[in-house]
């Protein structure tokens, strides 16, 4: 018998899933149902503004499922990294979601939220005091790039999520935590094989991505004192020693290392064994203990933007496309200097051309002239107005400029009226350091709430 | 010659958090992963991301026959000279190099 049987429905909450791999997982008698809530990977807006990625909609529905499969289970729920990036304001919308289903279900449930929004004067104070260590790779930081942050949070680890789960909560929602705590905090709870806690939750974060199938999503870890053993539980997914040992290069620089609070996962020794044609086991993993830390996320604005989109259609400015962009750009910066009065070095004019090399940049190597071109215009500056309005500036050459003097009026493409479109704010990552932290609570806060009592 | 999309099965590109790049080249079986590790040189793959070739990790995986490349991102994600959110289409500038 295994330990700990652990539940993975979907990679995130938002994904989907297969109902039936969920429904099967739950008839499986797990100890827990596991879910990531997000990650970094759609960019820094999401921490910068602490919103969603996923439709409330959406989340809504999914989590409706889970809380109705962790009812039948009589097992914790735990969601790590709820709404996208974790932060205090994205763990208290997926609660009150939780409200409302639970009321909608009639659950009464212990609801333990787990927050990790780190506040300025405490960053600046541990950036003081040495606490605050540079990853390879981090821009610099200094007390103003830690006041200018929207919004700070720290990932949290086993440690944070087991003591949510001894309170006894039935669901658990925690703010930032790492891809794989909320899969090995219950094994390592129970005593496994810690390595193997690691590993198995390395391999399960993104739910079947291991598999066969990814898009499945369903499958069960179990943990035990000397390794885990991996399963989907779509009919149409399986997992094999290669796409299990596979995982590992998964959005990962060191395809042997994990780094995790409290030190670091070591799969070089690991051996993978197909068991099945559709399971995998897994052992010789190590955990290798070191001083404790959790790493830091920030986004702070790094200016304002709008954006527009100009067609070009015409062969002869399709080949010439990026001299009409340089010449349009010289020309509309000594305008917003002149007219705006706004310094050179305070606003920014970029023009991508879409259809030659608007993915890659500098770096592309085709060369093929494609038959139109689409020229994306983006404005930053300090101020939202100022952007929207050197967008403005630039619109009468997007319309009309020509290539030479001496040709008839040449008129473009727009698809949009307006032109020009406010991104607002752009945000940028502006933290890629760990916190040592001797108390692994001390970062984080625990609120436990009694819901659906009436 | 031939084009490394064409030896390998698979090339993908992926953010390893904001601030890195990682890139698998997923061979498919060992004369691929014999041919991909001897052909294709740290500096080539330097020389297209145009960095120097000790910013870059390389790990070849013959378990896996998989060869791995792991570089700071070109810019990070995210920023205002970011073109490529998730990181995905770096993994073209691989697929289109010739090797031997």
């Amino acid at each position: 018998m295994p330990k700990v049987r652990v539940l993975v429905p979907t990679g995130a909450l938002g994904l989907g899933y297969d109902r039936a791999a969920l429904a099967r997982g739950v008839a499986e008698n797990p100890d827990i149902i596991a879910v990531d809530g997000g990650s970094t990977d759609s960019g820094p807006a999401y921490l910068g503004r602490a919103v969603s990625k996923y439709s409330r909609a959406s989340t809504r529905e999914e989590w409706r499922d889970l809380m109705l499969a962790r009812a039948r289970a009589g097992v914790p729920l735990v969601i790590g990294t709820a709404g996208t990036c974790g932060a205090d304001e994205t763990v208290d919308w997926l609660f009150e979601i939780t409200l409302e289903l639970a009321a909608e279900l009639g659950q009464e449930i212990r609801v333990a939220r787990l927050y990790s929004g780190q506040k300025h004067d405490e960053m600046a104070r541990a950036l003081a005091d040495g606490r605050i260590t540079a990853l390879p790779g981090a821009p610099e930081v200094d007390e103003g790039t830690i006041r200018a942050c929207t919004h700070i949070v720290a990932l949290a680890g086993a440690e944070q999520i087991a003591a949510a789960l001894a309170t006894g909560a039935d669901i658990v929602i925690a703010g930032r935590t790492t891809d794989t705590a909320i899969i090995a905090a219950l094994p390592l709870m129970r005593g496994c094989h810690a390595g193997a806690a690691w590993h198995g939750a390395k391999i399960g974060e993104c739910g079947a991505l291991a598999t066969t199938n990814p898009a499945t999503g369903t499958i069960r870890i179990d943990f035990d004192d000397t390794g885990f053993t991996m399963e989907p539980l779509a009919p149409s997914a399986r997992a094999t020693p290669y796409t299990v040992s596979a995982h590992m290069l998964y959005e990962n620089s060191d395809p042997y290392i994990l780094h995790e609070p409290g030190g670091h996962l070591d799969v070089r020794a690991s051996r993978y064994t197909a068991i099945s044609d559709r399971a995998v086991r897994v052992e010789g993993s190590e955990w290798v203990k070191g001083p404790y830390s959790v790493k830091l996320e920030g986004a702070r604005v790094a200016g304002y933007q709008a954006i527009s989109l100009t067609l070009l259609r015409d062969r002869r400015y399709v080949a010439n496309a990026r001299v009409w962009c340089d010449d349009i750009i010289g020309r509309a910066r000594e305008k917003v200097a002149t007219r705006m009065g706004l310094p050179e070095a305070d606003f920014e004019i970029e023009m991508r051309l879409v259809g030659q090399d608007a993915t890659l940049g500098p770096l592309e190597t085709g060369t093929a002239v494609p038959n139109e071109i689409g020229v994306l215009t983006i404005v930053t500056a300090p101020e939202e107005k100022q952007a929207v309005e050197i967008a403005k500036i630039l619109n009468p050459y997007l319309l009309h400029h020509a290539l030479t003097e001496d040709e008839p009026m040449p008129t473009f493409a727009f698809p949009f009226s307006p032109a020009e479109t406010s991104r607002g704010a752009l945000y940028e990552f502006c933290l890629h350091h760990t916190l040592a932290t001797e108390d692994p609570m001390a970062p984080f806060r625990l609120v436990v709430d009694e819901v659906g009592h009436g | 010659m031939a084009e490394l999309g064409q030896i390998a099965t698979k090339i993908r590109s992926k953010n390893a958090g904001p601030f890195w790049l990682t890139i698998d080249i997923f061979c498919g079986d060992r004369a691929a992963f014999d041919r991909v590790s001897e052909g294709l040189s740290t500096d080539r793959v330097a020389a297209l991301f145009r960095v120097p070739a000790e910013t870059l990790k390389r790990f070849d995986i013959a378990d896996l026959c998989v060869v791995k490349f792991s570089l700071p991102r070109p810019q990070v994600q995210g920023t205002g000279r970011d073109r490529d959110m998730h990181g995905a289409a770096w993994a073209v500038l691989l697929e289109e190099v010739e090797i031997n």
